[in-house]
């Protein structure tokens, strides 16, 4: 099976090295979306032997994942993870995600933070990640114990669903609705994760209130789609 | 003619020369000019003529002609405004999907002449 690692970088020169030596024992193709940096996360990467693909200007993390997801599916690739660039995600940990993907027994793999095995939040995300925990379930009937984490892996099905369905800011929970809701398998696995390398989180305490209410926002919006406008079931 | 009438047609003349001139330095596409044409047209007709204004808002029932005015004016930035948010939401639509398309053709470009390069 062709597997790809898509590792979205905005700005992450002094993260990119690392994270690229974390997958040295990855198995598959690195490819590195630029989603318009101002810095040379680009030419690092590339010297490191990753491919590389650049954003004209700055799309934002949704935007610079759904890049990946196009090559991943114009490239005929079987499978894909994501792996954020910023160090948090670990190399040993990636062969937990990937699995059930590959037995075809899952089309999206969440790695969660939460679940027994995993490690702590702080106490916003917490709240906010209960939250969409609540509304997920609700809405897609499913219990994700770890919404917002990034670190996932995507089946062919999804990576052909989500090049065309995928919002910019924000989309990892919408994303699970989306899968849920075309009848993809989306499954959880317990992972481990590192605090950061250098840089802090992109979502401070006065963006996470708009990132509440738009996602929310965007899932009840999504409830009242009739099949036809969802996806392509 | 009181001064009053006379700003007032001075200004929605002003703004239908002002449209006319945006299209001919095709910063404004007609499709839009249109709108802010009969629009302004519309303002030119309320100013030149009170009676209208009175007639339309006796005959909803609006004793105070001003207000129907007003109301009739709020709504119809209200709905422009809207459509414009939907415009540009189709455009940022358009313009992320050219940027993928972007960096994707160029990571391709990037690979054919590297290959290119190899087989030389």
């Amino acid at each position: 099976m062709r597997i790809l690692a898509i590792i979205p970088a905005y700005n992450e020169a002094r993260n990119i090295t690392a994270v690229i030596e974390d997958l040295k024992s990855f198995r598959g193709d690195i490819l590195v979306v630029n989603d318009g940096s101002t810095d040379d996360t680009a030419a690092i990467a590339k010297s490191l032997g990753a491919k590389v693909v650049s954003h004209p200007f700055n799309l934002g993390i949704g935007g610079t994942v759904q890049t990946g997801l196009r090559y991943a599916y114009e490239h005929g690739y079987d499978m894909a993870i994501q792996f954020d660039g910023d160090g948090q995600h670990r190399g040993d940990q990636v062969f937990k995600i990937i699995e059930l993907v590959e037995k075809g027994e899952a089309d999206l793999v969440i790695g969660s933070r939460t679940l027994p095995g995993g490690y702590k939040m702080g106490i916003t995300r917490f709240i906010g990640s209960r939250i969409f925990h609540c509304l997920i379930r609700c809405l897609a009937g499913k219990a994700i114990e770890d919404p917002t984490s990034g670190f996932r892996c995507y089946g062919r099905k999804t990576i052909r669903l989500f090049s065309r369905f995928y919002t910019d800011d924000y989309p990892e929970v919408e994303s699970i609705i989306t899968a849920a809701r075309n009848g993809l398998r989306v499954v959880e696995v317990p992972v481990l994760m590192r605090g950061r390398l250098s840089g802090h989180s992109s979502i401070t305490r006065r963006k996470s209130a708009y990132y509440m209410l738009k996602v929310t926002l965007a899932m009840v919006v999504d409830a009242m789609r009739g099949r036809d406008l969802v996806g392509e079931s | 003619m009181d001064l009053t009438k006379l700003a007032a047609l001075g200004l929605s003349v002003g703004i239908f020369c002002f449209v006319v001139w945006l299209v001919r330095e095709r910063r404004l596409r007609e499709k839009y000019a249109l709108l802010w044409l009969c629009t302004s047209v519309f303002v030119i007709l309320l100013t030149v003529s009170r009676r209208i204004l009175e007639v339309a808002a006796l005959s909803v029932g609006i004793y105070y002609p001003p207000s129907l005015l007003f109301l009739v004016g709020v709504l119809f930035l209200l709905l422009v405004a809207i459509g414009h948010s939907v415009t540009l939401s189709r455009l940022s639509e358009s313009n992320h999907n050219l940027a993928q398309e972007v960096a994707l053709l160029r990571k391709q470009v990037e690979d054919l002449k590297e290959e290119r390069k190899e087989r030389q």
